[in-house]
């Protein structure tokens, strides 16, 4: 080709010069980033060839057999689409009937507020893009307000905020002593935050700690944070997870709702629908009025507009296609049941395998913790022994992914900890 | 209430004890409906319709039948092409179905498979720079999410520089370099380089093909000229790979600007999708700091979105790892981009037949790739889409890729009139 020919005989001429000029690269001041502390966690578990490495690191579902699991309603819904629907563009806000069928769950059936039309919501790439997506919002429209984390948190939350250049600050919840809620800290940082502040807030199974405020201690919550005038921003990434019952799980939300807070929303199906890899969520705000709610909408998606332009379609199409048929939506509430039931069962098994040992500590946490997680209490010195000496991968905080423990390997994992917890 | 809170309440009470709750009046419902739902985001206005997606929304509330849409660079529904493209995926689809794959989270890099054939893709696959391990690839959202990704990272570790833009180009506000001449309907090639020349050490934005929205490329021998005032001034490349395989049909023609800068050793980055021939990718380029580099796009991506769907990259990574699907892919990929030449050749036709003045309409003919810049102004567009329902974007860009051989003559009547009755 001329064109082929043309570069042989520029590069034969040039090559000299190149080499000199070449020398320096413009990344040279690029410093490797800091492992990410939850992914980095597998990928360490990726390469140990060991035979009974077990990963109870990153919060992905897995079966009694330590494997994942895609769902079957989920087989059934991408039997139902392959190759049958075009994938054009999705408008910016993304399936439309997806969105409607997510803020069902979320708001309630019959929820007034979706007939009055008042919720602005667009699809997002999961969680993890709802809630940046409304931390952009946040900083444009209240720039010097503050977001209140819980502390401990999932970690990506903070660098969420800090990505949108929104100030953070934290508040206590979670109380080492107890391994339960720190309640009465909890409400005196939401009374001396100043008026006005956002909070986020985990609607249902904490993540790491898997402690959640009771219902009474939700609506003591709820009272505070409206007498502050402050925003509740909500990310339930567990919605049916957490109890097994999708409406149960959103009872902090139903609560607030019921008080009139006009609060803010992410959503999820990486856990609830295993649909991780697709990242499928949603985002919404609840507006004063339809007229709010459409202009909030519009400022969402032009905040998305110059991050991804549109969301994935695949992964929507397979929500809406569940959500939207009675028979599969039966088969997904009963497979979140079995899922949230498993895991319930293996915290009991857990539990009971170390007070079988004769452990001088107590492990009462474990079943009173909720959701995917158990917070376990074990210091960083003692995961690094985990890792080092049994091969068991967890993060350094002591987190537990529950939804990694099988029958199989219950008995080792319980073993484990009690050796490097037992002279505590 | 603060004290009587202390007093009752146990430090530490765990979720289901019941010693956190307290019953005073003062929790009592009714004094909190006094308070009045203000919405913290009262203020908040209508953001103005999206210049480009916009369209698509206006098109689909017209209820003319005459309707075309011009707007979005989005294949046309009913061809005959787009069906074989959907049964490419169809089969694509049925290999992950029969192979039952999981719906794991990617690491946040996306997948390996994915990230490999499209590094191959670009820069072939004989490439040195792959060879010696030079490119740092990260699978992104779509050319959008690349572009966001690599902006990110220049902001971080150059906070000062500049980035210099074609003007137009695809709605991004930074500093601009002449481009288009609306007198030849053409590059303005001597006004690009004189901008390039501009401040050392910026990026530089190009499009490898079939630039959007102009439809205009630089000829080869340009494309050596722009690479010796980049390398002369020691700016960085950054390229915009949108439509490979569709600009001439050709994967490699279409990708010979890229390989270009990458034989004469230059550092650059490049932003790819498959939206167009569906699906994404992003890829950059670099010496020796490919795994730095991409540990900090990592980071820059976990805060956005965690990690990337997993469905089109599969189906990317099934067609192009199968040597039968490749070849189909790229056969139907030639058929694509000889539709859209055979609608350029009907237009410029039509227009030569009908318009009575003697301009010359051949720009159309000398465009590449989907989209026409056919020199409306706003007033002219808005006549094309108010009186004949043509929707295109303001900056007079038509899509080929929604136009049918048969509305041909429709749309050449609209151009016509917009053009010699409306200023």
């Amino acid at each position: 080709m001329a064109m082929r020919s043309l570069i042989s005989e520029r590069v034969s001429c040039r090559s000299s010069v190149l080499g000199a000029r070449w020398m320096s690269s413009w990344w040279r001041n690029v410093e490797p980033a800091p492992k990410d502390p939850i992914l980095g966690v597998t990928e360490a578990f990726l390469a140990d060839p060991s035979p009974d490495k077990v990963n109870v690191g990153v919060g992905a579902y897995r079966d009694d057999n330590g494997k994942p699991v895609v769902l079957e309603c989920v087989r059934e819904a991408e039997r139902r689409i392959a190759g049958t629907a075009n994938m054009e563009y999705l408008p910016m806000g993304g399936s439309v009937k997806m969105v409607e069928e997510t803020l069902k769950l979320a708001y309630g059936d019959n929820s007034e507020f979706i007939k009055d039309k008042r919720i602005a919501a667009v699809q997002s790439l999961s969680g993890t893009g709802a809630c940046r997506l409304f931390a952009d919002f946040q900083k444009r429209f209240h720039p010097d307000s503050q977001i209140y984390i819980p502390v401990p948190t999932w970690s990506n939350h903070h660098n969420i905020w800090r990505d949108a250049h929104v100030t953070q600050r934290t508040f206590h919840y979670y109380h080492p002593g107890t391994k339960g809620l720190d309640f009465a800290a909890l409400m005196d940082d939401i009374k001396n935050a100043p008026n006005g502040s956002f909070f986020l807030l985990h609607a249902c199974a904490h993540n790491p700690t898997g402690v959640d405020p009771s219902e009474e201690q939700w609506k003591e919550i709820s009272y505070q944070i409206k007498a502050k005038g402050h925003f509740p921003f909500f990310d339930m990434a567990y919605q049916g997870f957490a109890s097994g019952d999708p409406e149960r799980d959103a009872k902090a939300i139903r609560i607030f709702l019921k008080d009139g807070h006009l609060l803010g929303l992410a959503q999820s199906y990486a856990k609830n629908m295993g649909l991780y890899g697709q990242r499928v969520g949603c985002l919404s705000v609840l507006c004063e009025d339809e007229k709010q709610a459409v202009a909030v909408k519009s400022q969402l998606q032009q905040l998305a507009r110059p991050m991804y332009s549109n969301p994935p379609v695949h992964g929507a199409l397979i929500v809406s296609t569940i959500l939207g048929d009675a028979e599969l939506k039966k088969l997904w509430l009963k497979e979140v049941q079995g899922m949230a039931d498993r895991i319930i069962g293996m915290r009991t098994a857990l539990r009971e395998n170390l007070e079988e040992l004769g452990s001088p500590l107590s492990w009462k946490h474990i079943t009173n913790q909720i959701g995917m997680f158990c917070y376990s209490g074990l210091t960083p010195e003692q995961v690094d022994r985990l890792t080092n000496e049994y091969h068991i991968y967890m993060t350094r905080n002591g987190r537990i992914s529950m939804a990694g423990v099988t029958t199989g390997n219950v008995g080792f994992l319980a073993n484990a900890v009690h050796e490097v917890t037992k002279s505590t | 209430m603060h004290e009587k809170l202390k007093g009752k309440v146990k430090l530490g009470s765990t979720t289901n004890s019941t010693a956190g709750f307290i019953k005073t009046k003062s929790f009592g419902r009714v004094s909190m409906v006094a308070a009045v739902n203000v919405s913290r985001f009262e203020g908040v206005t209508m953001a103005p319709p999206d210049p480009i997606l916009g369209v698509s929304e206006a098109f689909k509330a017209d209820t003319d039948e005459k309707k075309l849409n011009l707007g979005v660079g989005a294949y046309e529904p009913k061809s005959y092409s787009l069906m074989c493209l959907m049964l490419l995926r169809r089969l694509a689809e049925n290999l992950m179905l029969e192979r039952g794959e999981n719906k794991e989270y990617l690491p946040i890099e996306g997948l390996a498979a994915f990230n490999k054939v499209t590094a191959e893709l670009l820069f072939g696959a004989d490439n040195s720079v792959l060879k010696e391990q030079r490119v740092a690839t990260v699978q992104g959202l779509s050319g959008t999410g690349s572009l966001r990704l690599a902006a990110a990272l220049i902001e971080r570790y150059f906070p000062g520089a500049k980035v210099l833009i074609s003007s137009p180009t695809w709605e991004f506000p930074w500093s601009e370099y002449r481009y288009y001449d609306p007198k030849t309907v053409g590059l303005d090639f001597e006004g690009m380089i004189a901008d390039i020349k501009a401040p050392g050490g910026s990026f530089i934005l190009l499009h490898g093909c079939a630039h959007n929205p102009t439809g205009i490329d630089p000829t080869p021998e340009q494309w050596e000229k722009i690479a010796d005032v980049i390398q002369e001034k020691n700016h960085i490349p950054f390229f915009d790979v949108a439509y490979q395989g569709f600009a001439s049909g050709s994967l490699d023609n279409d990708a010979s600007s890229v390989r270009l800068f990458a034989t004469r050793g230059m550092e650059l980055l490049v932003a790819q999708s498959y939206s167009k021939k569906p699906w994404s990718l992003c890829r950059k380029d670099w010496s020796n700091e490919c795994c730095l580099v991409k540990s900090q796009l990592k980071r820059l991506a976990r805060p956005m979105y965690s990690n990337p769907p997993v469905h089109g990259a599969r189906i990317v990574a099934n067609v192009v790892g199968n040597p039968a699907l490749f070849d189909e892919w790229k056969a139907e990929m030639e058929m694509m981009a000889g539709r859209i030449k055979n609608v350029r050749q009907k237009l410029f036709d039509s227009l030569s037949a009908k318009d009575k003045s003697g301009k010359d309409w051949s720009f159309i003919l000398r465009q590449i790739g989907m989209f026409s810049f056919t020199g409306l102004n706003k007033a002219q567009s808005d006549n094309m889409t108010n009186k004949w329902h043509v929707y295109m974007t303001k900056d007079g860009r038509i899509s080929l890729a929604g136009l049918s051989l048969a509305k041909c003559e429709y749309l050449a009547d609209a151009i016509i009139d917009s053009y010699h009755n409306v200023s």
